[in-house]
């Protein structure tokens, strides 16, 4: 098991980056499913306003991460905290959407049977009570917000359409642009490439790297060529914990990680 | 004000929604009490509880299209929250008619068969119009809203939730069976001789029961149609599509998912409580689960998340009901399971699902 844990020459990497703010502490979280370990006390730390990826052959536990984060699991033991006091495993799931975090799903989920305005306007960061809702007009301020986002996800032209009508690729789009319109503070995406076209995944790349910075966002990805073009940093999840974390070309060459996901 | 109200629906619509009532509120009464009854335009006296009878099942299927329609919650259970409904009025009837039934009791009559010296508790405060109304809004909304509570907040979802309505169904059911309950058993509650001071056997007060209800229908439609315009009936329909998205998007369904679930049930109580009256008799067969599965059905026959596929269903499929149980009794059953079947099959959007593939065809130039 030791053999397993991060190798000190990764280390170096998160020095440089010791001086940010971590935004998300994950610590020692374990989660069972009828006695198999999907999280083995996995802790990963995540810094602001970083692009950060998480790779991983099937089953190491990525989706279940992304699934504790966002208070869909409740983890056994070990905490997650968002900043410094919030801590994410005593909330649910709208709570933990409603301090700041924004999950896209691995199969895109977006509201089918209302048009892309509606799908974002329901998504908008404002109040989300039920008296709220049954009277709430939408301002020109946010009307004016949901078209700029429109337009950052390239939907204008299909503001009025309905969402199911949208390609596989539409769909992951609009879902981050849901996410946008929320404002969160940390973006989970959950393999926001899945199934496009190089050319989909062309312009994912310019998305995405236009929101770093402005957000911290958190990418859970199979596709290494993508994950090379976006991420400044990589964490190799291996069997529920984590097998080395570092800078793409650091995670590449280190031999765990090529012994157990990109070697033979 | 006014103006946000007219916003929730077309002109067209809204010169629909009016003319449909007019005709139900004006034109049926008048050919009731002013044109003779020679004439073949004349609506007779018989016709006139049926067709309110009628309205209170449109108002269930309204009600039943807000849960299942727009937020895909299938409630087989909501017999339940109409017999409530009816039970609170019955209850009310039977105390302002005390001292008038076969045996000049001050008690109703089941109560000196059954030998009780007083009123339970429970039947406390009946007397009272006010108070009764009260209840038809309060015992079925509370009963609600507790059932909900615990079914959501457990994630109870799907078949799962239908199959637990159904239960409950049938156990309040047997309950309200026991002569020990306090409600009649299994005759329920019967036997009315006025309400609010008017006789119930005069056509006048038949008239105005029916006419009641149509209004009471109106302004509820108007509401469900409100509810449906407003961010809510997108918040519901987004529940109903994509249920963990709109929890991630920072809702909490199961807030939702009790706000519609207890209106609905408030909505069937009023319409078992107009039923009551003009009916004459309420007792738990209303709670038969059979009972709750035909409104799912009408429904579905209408065609589910439009509101008219609702109200439409519940005309179709009773108005078929009433004609066949006289004509072939014996094949109501079957037939009504066939355009069950027959809906599902051919029909998934329902009876307005046609005029929709017809609409279609016409934008597409006959296509």
């Amino acid at each position: 098991m030791s053999s397993l844990a991060p190798e000190s020459t990764t280390q170096s990497p998160k020095e440089i980056h010791a001086s940010r703010r971590n935004l998300l502490h994950v610590e020692d979280i374990t989660v069972s499913f009828d006695g198999f370990k999907a999280l083995n006390n996995l802790t990963l730390y995540i810094n602001e306003g970083i692009l950060h990826c998480i790779i991983g052959p099937n089953g190491a536990g990525k989706t279940t991460l992304l699934d504790i984060i966002t208070g869909k699991t409740k983890p056994d033991k070990g905490s997650v905290f968002f900043g410094n006091d919030i801590e994410l495993t005593k909330l649910s799931e709208h709570e933990i959407s409603q301090v700041g975090i924004g999950r896209k799903f691995q199969k895109p989920t977006v509201f089918e049977n209302h048009t892309l305005f509606e799908n974002l306007e329901l998504a908008l960061n404002s109040k989300k009570d039920v008296w709220h809702s049954l009277f709430v007009k939408l301002t020109s301020e946010q009307r004016d917000r949901v078209e700029e986002v429109l337009d950052i996800i390239g939907l204008s032209d299909k503001i009025n359409e309905q969402a199911g009508l949208l390609s596989h690729g539409q769909k992951q789009w609009l879902e981050i642009g849901m996410l946008l319109v929320q404002e969160p503070k940390l973006l989970l995406l959950d393999e926001p490439v899945a199934g496009m076209t190089p050319q989909e995944i062309e312009n994912s790349i310019t998305l995405l790297n236009s929101l770093a910075g402005k957000h911290t966002v958190v990418v859970v990805e199979h596709d290494m060529e993508f994950v090379r073009s976006i991420a400044e940093r990589v964490t190799v999840l291996h069997e529920g914990s984590v097998l080395a974390e570092g800078s793409m070309d650091e995670v590449q060459n280190n031999p765990k990680v090529i012994e157990v996901y990109l070697g033979e | 004000m006014l103006k946000d109200i007219l916003e929730i629906q077309s002109k067209r619509a809204w010169v629909l929604t009016l003319l449909l009532a007019s005709i139900m509120v004006i034109v049926i009464p008048i050919l009731n009490v002013v044109v003779p009854e020679d004439s073949v335009l004349h609506i007779p006296e018989y016709l006139i509880p049926l067709l309110g009878k009628f309205l209170c099942y449109a108002l269930v299927a309204l009600a039943m299209d807000l849960i299942w329609g727009y937020t895909g919650i299938l409630s087989l259970g909501h017999g339940v929250f109409f017999a409530l409904g009816g039970y609170a009025m019955g209850m009310h009837l039977m105390r302002v008619m005390a001292g008038e039934g076969v045996y000049r009791s001050e008690l109703p009559d089941f109560m000196v068969f059954l030998d009780w010296k007083e009123l339970p508790w429970y039947w406390y405060g009946f007397d009272h119009f006010w108070f009764t109304l009260l209840m038809i809004v309060l015992i079925p909304g509370l009963f609600a809203f507790i059932f909900g509570f615990f079914a959501f907040r457990s994630r109870i979802k799907g078949v799962y939730f239908s199959i637990i309505t159904q239960a409950m169904t049938y156990a309040l059911m047997l309950l309200f069976f026991r002569n020990e309950t306090g409600f009649g058993g299994n005759n329920g509650l019967t036997d009315f001789k006025h309400i609010l001071g008017f006789s119930l056997h005069e056509p006048s007060t038949k008239l105005g029961l029916y006419i009641t209800t149509a209004i009471v229908l109106l302004l509820s439609y108007i509401l469900c149609r409100y509810i449906v315009y407003s961010k809510l009936g997108r918040v519901l329909t987004a529940i109903r599509d994509a249920e963990s998205r709109v929890m991630f998007s920072g809702y909490n369904p199961l807030h939702y998912k009790l706000f519609v679930w207890t209106l609905s049930a408030i909505l069937c109580g009023i319409a078992g409580a107009l039923y009551v009256p003009q009916v004459g008799i309420i007792n738990p067969s209303e709670m038969q689960p059979a009972n709750s599965i035909e409104m799912a059905i009408w429904v579905a026959v209408g065609g589910r998340g439009t509101l008219v596929g609702a109200l439409l269903g519940a005309g179709l499929v009773n108005g078929a009901k009433s004609w066949f149980t006289v004509a072939y009794p014996d094949l109501w059953l079957y037939f009504l399971g066939a355009i069950f079947i027959a809906t599902t099959l051919f029909l998934p959007k329902g009876v307005v699902g046609i005029t929709n593939l017809f609409n279609k065809k016409i934008k597409n130039g006959g296509k």
